[in-house]
């Protein structure tokens, strides 16, 4: 990406090589470096500010192999104006981009132990390259267990790659949806209930989450109540974000700005604000 | 009977139980089995049974009149389901269906009623345990309720 | 030290201008004293004095030929180095994609007359923000880097000043390429001049000046020990920040969002705020694309929204945040307060909200701040 300290706000153009429509309102884009920058390497959890010609700039979750440098996945809920003009680019298209910024889930302190991976919706998209990253080395860590929720069976993402999770790398994956239709045969329920009795070693594990606050703040009572230490809790948060470098200001959370102390945190340090309402 | 004893015992819902209340409990029951897509109860009517899922899974349903029916929750292994057998007019509030072949232990909701009068330290012990239940299902009906993967954003103010 | 007498002083903005600097000083507009271009000294505020209060600026003229008779008006210096608005790039369209084109733009040097020991500081703290952390702000930097500082110390201080509290005035403390303390008394009228770097000593040369004598320092010395005792409030900062992260739940903050009007004034003119945010916009063309910068305040509801909602939709929490930040966060961000005692918020808050006041109410009943646990 862009040598992002030199020019902060400036983005690097970038050319959509794909584009994937993961659900009715849900999409990835590929995109491939152009001209002068030729490799795309990342941490699991960091994002990019993607900037659509005259329309505007947001941050977006990479989503792709931290492994693969040749090109590089966002993938995105259309939320707003911006995220609605990207919905409509083809492949061809150039965006902007700039990054990669923020901190990473650290796979590091999971050597050794069981994994326990909580998403919630598009939550499941930051945490994505942990998961391909986690596979990569697999034999590093105990149990891997996937606990992914969201609102319907038709806006479950990523259900070739948690097929595959499933069926050849000896992931425990737990699907369940809020509400479904007869021909849904899986879990339905909040992803919350899947934690009392996911089958891992509180003593032993880390915990990556990822989705939206609530989610989070119920998912950490409960992950708690097995008994894994706040320090071994991570969350990926978000806030409003104008140049995702740490000086407009917008992103704070408390003393954290979450585009460079975060978007990923230990709960341990930043549970006194966690919990409070409007912080 | 004796041979649910054990299997109660076993169930996390039973925890902590004395083997005299799980010997009583276990005399209101009997093994039962459904196959995959068999109703088990229909909204609305009389609940008479308290499940406690020993294999497999079950939907429970709501039917909304123009939107068919809409599962708002399964229920696994360990867990239970019901309990409009406790609570007057002792009718069910939603339907049941196994999604795949499942067994469980069917207690008979008048039975324990009755042992329940007969033994307040036993219906203590079983409303405790179901005020955890009802506590729960409680938390979660609240997330599901507030619809966090939301679609639709909050419309923006000019302020 | 030096001295340069009154009239020699005039000289001091040929030098800086011979020097290719743009002179930027106080002089009096639409009733209050403001930062803009100054030609000579002439166009200084002189006789002209302050009377600050929660919600009130009066400007007085008095019988006087002081030059800095008076303390901080609404601008702050933060205006020449952050600019309220500045375009950061133009782009137009290229094929499938677009082509950016920096700005080549030649970077203003500026000459400050008349900076407090307050706005020094002030200063130094956004320095903090956006020159040391593994990020720099290029605009900031480059304007930064070529400006020069005669700073004053403060014989005035305003009815709102609290820079004893916050330790940083009212006499400067670095960094400044001259510092300046206004000395008159009977016929004597004279400026008692510290220099602060090598750009400073150069300048000094070229102005008609003589050693101080120590009657002289003593004077200077004196006068900064009786501005130091006009202070308007004060504010305990020794456990601040504790006794805010603390306190966010007390009842105070209710208090004061039934009084803020959420008008974002006291954002505008506090010297160390720097919030920004960022504009893409187009011509009707579609084909050319430019990205702006403009201030930015946390007191509106658009600052904290994400998609889904506002994070801050009351006042209240709007508030918080803004105090909390300039008291508490700030240090855990930036190593020092964010706030230098200027007191521009109470004097521009149009229900002057006092932010000592608030902090004094809240240290009265809240959860104390000590013992510090960590």
């Amino acid at each position: 990406m862009n040598n992002r300290f030199a020019e902060p706000m400036q983005p690097v153009p970038y050319r959509i090589q794909g584009f994937e429509r993961e659900t009715h309102d849900t999409f990835t884009l590929e995109l491939k470096a152009s001209d002068e920058v030729s490799r795309t390497v990342f941490a699991p959890g960091q994002f990019n500010m993607l900037y659509v010609f005259g329309t505007g700039e947001v941050p977006i979750s990479i989503s792709s192999h931290p492994a693969n440098i040749a090109s590089i996945k966002h993938t995105t809920r259309v939320v707003g104006t911006v995220t609605k003009a990207m919905h409509n680019l083809k492949a061809g298209d150039i965006i902007g981009v700039r990054g990669p910024f923020g901190t990473s889930w650290p796979l590091e302190l999971a050597r050794g132990k069981d994994v326990v991976v909580v998403a919630g919706g598009i939550g499941l998209a930051p945490l994505r390259p942990a998961l391909f990253e986690l596979i990569a080395y697999r034999e590093r860590y105990h149990r891997i267990i996937l606990l992914y929720g969201t609102r319907t069976p038709r806006d479950i993402l990523f259900k070739r790659d948690l097929k595959r999770w499933r069926s050849r790398f000896g992931l425990q994956v737990h699907v369940t949806v809020d509400r479904a239709t007869g021909a849904w045969r899986g879990n339905v329920g909040v992803v919350i209930k899947l934690i009392p009795r996911a089958p891992f070693d509180p003593s032993n594990a880390i915990a990556l989450i990822c989705g939206p606050e609530v989610m989070m703040r119920f998912s950490i009572e409960a992950l708690r109540q097995r008994g894994i230490p706040q320090e071994n809790i991570f969350v990926s948060m978000e806030r409003n974000m104008k140049c995702g470098v740490g000086f407009c200001g917008h992103c704070q959370f408390g003393p954290h700005f979450i585009c460079k102390d975060g978007p990923v945190f230990p709960y341990d340090r930043i549970e006194s604000i966690f919990r409070k309402a409007e912080v | 009977m004796k041979t649910l004893e054990a299997p109660l015992r076993e169930h996390p819902f039973f925890q902590g139980l004395s083997d005299s209340h799980l010997e009583t409990i276990a005399g209101c029951g009997r093994n039962i089995q459904f196959a995959a897509g068999e109703t088990i109860f229909q909204e609305g009517q009389e609940a008479d049974y308290f499940y406690v899922i020993r294999h497999g899974r079950v939907a429970l349903d709501v039917h909304g009149s123009h939107r068919g029916a809409v599962t708002i929750e399964t229920v696994e292994a360990g867990e239970i389901i019901g309990w409009s057998w406790l609570v007057p007019p002792y009718r069910w509030r939603f339907s049941a269906r196994a999604v795949v072949k499942t067994r469980a232990i069917a207690l008979d909701g008048r039975c324990l009623r009755g042992k329940c009068e007969q033994d307040s330290q036993l219906g203590y012990e079983l409303f405790k345990r179901f005020a955890h239940v009802f506590s729960e299902r409680l938390d979660h009906t609240i997330l599901q309720l507030l619809d966090i993967y939301c679609e639709t954003p909050v419309k923006r103010t000019s302020r | 030290m030096q001295v340069i007498d009154r009239k020699s002083f005039d000289t001091l903005f040929d030098v800086l201008r011979a020097r290719g600097f743009e002179v930027i000083g106080p002089l009096v507009r639409d009733g209050a004293v403001v930062y803009d271009h100054l030609r000579s000294a002439s166009e200084l505020p002189i006789g002209w004095t302050d009377q600050q209060a929660p919600g009130t600026y009066r400007l007085i003229k008095q019988d006087s030929a002081a030059l800095f008779g008076y303390s901080v008006g609404p601008h702050s210096w933060k205006k020449f180095f952050l600019p309220p608005t500045h375009r950061l790039w133009r782009s137009k369209r290229s094929g499938q994609g677009f082509k950016i084109t920096t700005e080549d733009e030649k970077t203003p040097r500026y000459a400050f007359i008349g900076v407090r020991g307050c706005e020094l500081q002030a200063i130094s703290v956004q320095d903090q923000v956006f020159l040391r952390g593994p990020c720099t702000e290029p605009i900031y930097r480059s304007r930064r880097e070529a400006a020069f500082i005669v700073a004053v110390n403060c014989n005035t201080p305003g009815g709102n000043c609290f820079c004893v509290s916050m330790k940083t005035g009212p006499k400067v403390t670095g960094p400044f390429d001259l510092a300046l303390t206004e000395v008159l008394q009977g016929d004597d009228h004279y400026f008692v001049v510290e220099t602060g770097s090598e750009k400073g000593r150069a300048v000094i040369a070229d102005i008609p000046h003589r050693p101080a004598g120590s009657a002289e320092v003593a004077i200077s010395e004196k006068l900064a020990e009786q501005a130091a005792a006009k202070m308007g409030r004060t504010l305990d900062s020794a456990h601040i920040k504790e006794l805010l992260y603390r306190n966010l739940e007390h009842p105070r903050w209710d208090d004061v969002a039934r009084r803020c009007l959420s008008c974002t004034n006291c954002t505008l003119v506090c010297p160390t705020c720097f919030c920004t945010t960022v504009e893409d916009v187009t011509d009707l063309s579609g084909e050319h694309a430019e990205r702006w910068r403009r201030w930015d305040s946390c007191f509106t509801m658009d600052f904290s929204y994400i998609h889904g909602g506002y994070i801050r939709p009351t006042v209240k929490a709007r508030y918080r945040q803004w105090m909390t930040h300039k008291l508490a966060s700030w240090i855990d961000q930036f190593g020092t307060s964010g706030c230098v005692g200027c007191g521009r918020c109470i004097t521009w808050c149009p229900v002057g909200i006092d932010i000592t006041a608030e902090a004094k109410a809240i240290g009265a009943d809240g959860i104390p701040a000590s013992p510090v646990i960590e």
